[in-house]
C-alpha cells in the first residue's frame, strides 16, 4: 500500500499536483503573512539548488555560498538604489556579476581538493562579509541598502504587492527546478557525478575536472546570485548580515534535511523547515539547538535526507516486488534514479 | 622605535593565541584527517567555562583556566566518540558537516545560557611592565610566557613519553601504527581531549584582554585553519611557524596599514598562497 502511494509520488503527474498546489496556495493561505513566508521559501530554495549543484552533485563543500546570495543581492540593491537603474537591468547584472565572480573564485580555489577547498571558501564567504561591512563608500557598511527598486510590472502587475511577487519567484524556482531536472539527467549532469564518485576515476574517464567543476561552480552562483536578488527586491532592504556565515550554514542544513544530490530534496527540506521554525517562533534565537543536533543525527543515519531515504526505500520494495510482478516493476524507475543519486 | 617594539609585543601576543588555537587543529588534523570546524566553539566554550567558574563561582584565575580545560577536553572527547567516530568510514563532506552541526549547536547552547552579550573577563594580572619606556601589559607577557610553556610541555610529551609517541606514530602512518598495535580510539580521544584543552587555555589567556561573547571563536577558527595551510596541515611546527607569522603580519598590518582591514590580511595571504600553491606552503610538513 505505501509502496502503491510512494510510486503515485514519483510519476509526473505528483509533480504537476504539486505545482498546483504552489500556484493555489495565495488563495489556500489564511494571510498575507503565510504568502510572503512562502515566497522567502522559495527565494531560499532557488538558492540552496545551486548549492546542490556543486556540493550534492559536484561533491565540493562550497562555504562561500552565503556570500554569492549577498553579492546578488548588494548588486541589484546598490545598482537600483544608488545608481538609479531600474529593476530588470540590475537584475541582469546581478546574475552576471555572480556568474563572473563565480568565475574568478572557481578558476582558483577549485584547485584545491576537499579539505583545502570547503577551507579555501570558508575564508573567501569571510572575506566577501568583511568587504561589505568595511568598504563603506560602496556598500554604506552597516548601514545597509535601502530603498532598493520592487521588480518592474511594466504596467500589468504591480509587484510590490505580495501575491504578484509571490507567482514571480514561483516562476523563477519553476525555471531553477527545470534546469536543474534537465541537468541532472544530462550529460554534464552525470560528468558532475562521477566528479563526485572520485577525482582520479573521472579523470580516468577522460573528464576535464577542472572545466566542469568551474562550471558547476558557475552554474551554483549563479543561482546563488538570482536567488540573492530576487531577496533583494523582496524585503528591499539589505545589510551586511545578508554575508553571514549562518546563512551559508541554514542552506547546508536545508539541503541535508531535504536530501543532498536530489531533485526534490532541496525544496522539501528548504520549505519544510522555513515553516517548522516559523511556527516555532520562540526558537528563531534558539533553533540551531535543534538543527545543530539534527545535521549530526542525519549524516550519520541518514545521509541521503528525506528524498534519498525515500529513494532507497522505494528501490528496495521495487527489488523485493520484483518476482512476483516481472512486468509491474519494470515500469517503475526508481532504482535507477535511486542509484543515480546516491 | 617604542612603538616598533610594542607591535613586536603585540606580534608575539597575536602569535601565541593563534598558534594554540592552530596545534589543537592540526593535531586533530594529523590523526583524523578532519577539518575541526567546530574547533572555535570548542574555543568560545573555553572562555565561557572560564567565565562561569571565574564570575560565578568565584574561583581563582589558575584553578578557572584548568577548570575549563578539563571541561572542554571531555567536551572533545565526547565529540570525537558521539560524531567521529560514527563517521570513521563516511565520505568526507559528512566529517565536515557534522563539524558545522556541532559549531550551531555549542554556539546556540552557550548564547541560550549567557545570551549574546559581549562580556568582560578580569584577571589577576592587569599590571603594567615599564622596561625604560617600553610598555607591556603583565597579562600580554602571560599569554606569551603561557604559550611557549605550553608548546614545550606538549614537545616534550609527544617526544619522551610512550603515549605521545603513539599519536606521533599514528600522525605519520595509520596502518604502521595499527600494525605494532596502537589502539586507534584511545590515541583519537587523548588527540580530541588535548586540542580541546588547548583551545580553553588560549580562551582564558585571550579573554582578559579581549571580550566573551558566543561569536568569539569565528575569526579565531578561521585564521587558525588560514594557519595550518600555511603550516603544512597535520604539522606541529608549522601551526607554530605559521601563528606566528599571522600573527606579525596582523599586529604590522592593523598598525602601519589599516586597521579595519587587519582581519582581511590572514584571508589575502591565505588566498594568495594557494592561488600559487594549492598544496599550501610546506605541504609535506615533518610531524
Amino acid at each position: 500500500m505505501l509502496f502503491k502511494i510512494g510510486s503515485l509520488l514519483m510519476t509526473p503527474a505528483a509533480r504537476y499536483g504539486l505545482l498546483a498546489l504552489a500556484i493555489l496556495f495565495p488563495f489556500l493561505a489564511s494571510n498575507e503573512y503565510q504568502v510572503y513566508v512562502m515566497a522567502s521559501a522559495f527565494v531560499w530554495a532557488i538558492a540552496v539548488y545551486g548549492l546542490n549543484i556543486i556540493t550534492g552533485f559536484c561533491g565540493q563543500l562550497n562555504l562561500a555560498h552565503g556570500g554569492f546570495f549577498a553579492i546578488g543581492a548588494y548588486t541589484l540593491g546598490l545598482l537600483t538604489a544608488d545608481h538609479g537603474w531600474s529593476f530588470w537591468p540590475a537584475f541582469l547584472a546581478a546574475l552576471l556579476m555572480t556568474a563572473a565572480l563565480g568565475f574568478l573564485v572557481g578558476v582558483v580555489s577549485l584547485r584545491l581538493k576537499e579539505h583545502y577547498f570547503a577551507i579555501f571558501t570558508l575564508c573567501v564567504g569571510f572575506i566577501i562579509y568583511l568587504l561589505i561591512d568595511k568598504w563603506e563608500e560602496l556598500t554604506h557598511g552597516p548601514i545597509g541598502v535601502r530603498d532598493i527598486a520592487a521588480p518592474y510590472g511594466f504596467g500589468l502587475v504591480d509587484f510590490t504587492e505580495t501575491t504578484p511577487f509571490y507567482y514571480l519567484v514561483l516562476a523563477f524556482l519553476v525555471l531553477a527546478i527545470w534546469f536543474m531536472g534537465r541537468l541532472s539527467r544530462s550529460l554534464l549532469g552525470r560528468t558532475f557525478i562521477a566528479i563526485r564518485n572520485g577525482d582520479e576515476l573521472a579523470e580516468s574517464l577522460g573528464i576535464n575536472l577542472m572545466r566542469n567543476k568551474v562550471l558547476a561552480f558557475v552554474l551554483s552562483t549563479t543561482y546563488a546570485g538570482l536567488a540573492g536578488a530576487l531577496y533583494a527586491g523582496m524585503v528591499r532592504f539589505i545589510g551586511p548580515e545578508e554575508a553571514n556565515i549562518t546563512h551559508t550554514f541554514d542552506m547546508i542544513t536545508y539541503l541535508l534535511v531535504g536530501g543532498i544530490g536530489t531533485i526534490t530534496g532541496p525544496l522539501l527540506g528548504t520549505v519544510g523547515i522555513v515553516w517548522i521554525t516559523q511556527s516555532l517562533q520562540f526558537l528563531e534565537e534558539y533553533r540551531m539547538i535543534i538543527f545543530g543536533p539534527l545535521l549530526v543525527v542525519l549524516v550519520i543515519f541518514f545521509p541521503r535526507g528525506i528524498t534519498g531515504q525515500f529513494l532507497s526505500w522505494m528501490h528496495h520494495k521495487a527489488q523485493a516486488m520484483q518476482p512476483r510482478h516481472k512486468a509491474r516493476a519494470s515500469k517503475v524507475t526508481a532504482p535507477q534514479e535511486a542509484r543515480n543519486n546516491a | 622605535m617604542n612603538l616598533f617594539f610594542q607591535q613586536i609585543i603585540n606580534g608575539l601576543t597575536l602569535g601565541s593565541i593563534y598558534g594554540l588555537v592552530a596545534l589543537g587543529l592540526t593535531l586533530v588534523y594529523g590523526i583524523l584527517h578532519i577539518p575541526n570546524f567546530a574547533h572555535g566553539a570548542l574555543y568560545m566554550v573555553g572562555a565561557f567555562m572560564s567565565y562561569f567558574f571565574m564570575v560565578d563561582l568565584g574561583v581563582h584565575y589558575w584553578l578557572a583556566m584548568a577548570g575549563s580545560a578539563a571541561v572542554v577536553a571531555i567536551l572533545g572527547v565526547l565529540c570525537e566518540r558521539l560524531v567521529f567516530h560514527p563517521l570513521r568510514h563516511s565520505p568526507p563532506i559528512h566529517d565536515k558537516i557534522a563539524a558545522i552541526g556541532i559549531l550551531l549547536f555549542l554556539e546556540a547552547l552557550v548564547q541560550m545560557f549567557w545570551g549574546s552579550d559581549f562580556r568582560r573577563m578580569s584577571s589577576p594580572f592587569t599590571g603594567i611592565m615599564n622596561f625604560d619606556g617600553l610598555i607591556i601589559p603583565e597579562q600580554r607577557l602571560l599569554i606569551i610566557a603561557g604559550a611557549f610553556t605550553l608548546v614545550f610541555a606538549l614537545q616534550m610529551f609527544l617526544r619522551k613519553t610512550m603515549t605521545g609517541a603513539t599519536i606521533i606514530a599514528m600522525a605519520q602512518s595509520r596502518e604502521g601504527a595499527f600494525l605494532v598495535g596502537i589502539d586507534a580510539n584511545r590515541v583519537a580521544m587523548m588527540t580530541f581531549a588535548i586540542s580541546g584543552a588547548l583551545a580553553a587555555i588560549a580562551a582564558t589567556l585571550y579573554a582578559p584582554i579581549n571580550l566573551v561573547y558566543p561569536a568569539m571563536g569565528h575569526l579565531v577558527i578561521m585564521k587558525a585553519f588560514v594557519i595550518i595551510i600555511l603550516g603544512g596541515m597535520g604539522s606541529i611546527p608549522g601551526a607554530i611557524a605559521g601563528g606566528m607569522i599571522i600573527g606579525f603580519a596582523e599586529a604590522f598590518g592593523g598598525f602601519y596599514i589599516s586597521t579595519a582591514y587587519k582581519d582581511i590580511i590572514a584571508f589575502g595571504l591565505l588566498v594568495l598562497i594557494l592561488s600559487v600553491r594549492p598544496q599550501g606552503l610546506f605541504a609535506k610538513g615533518a610531524h
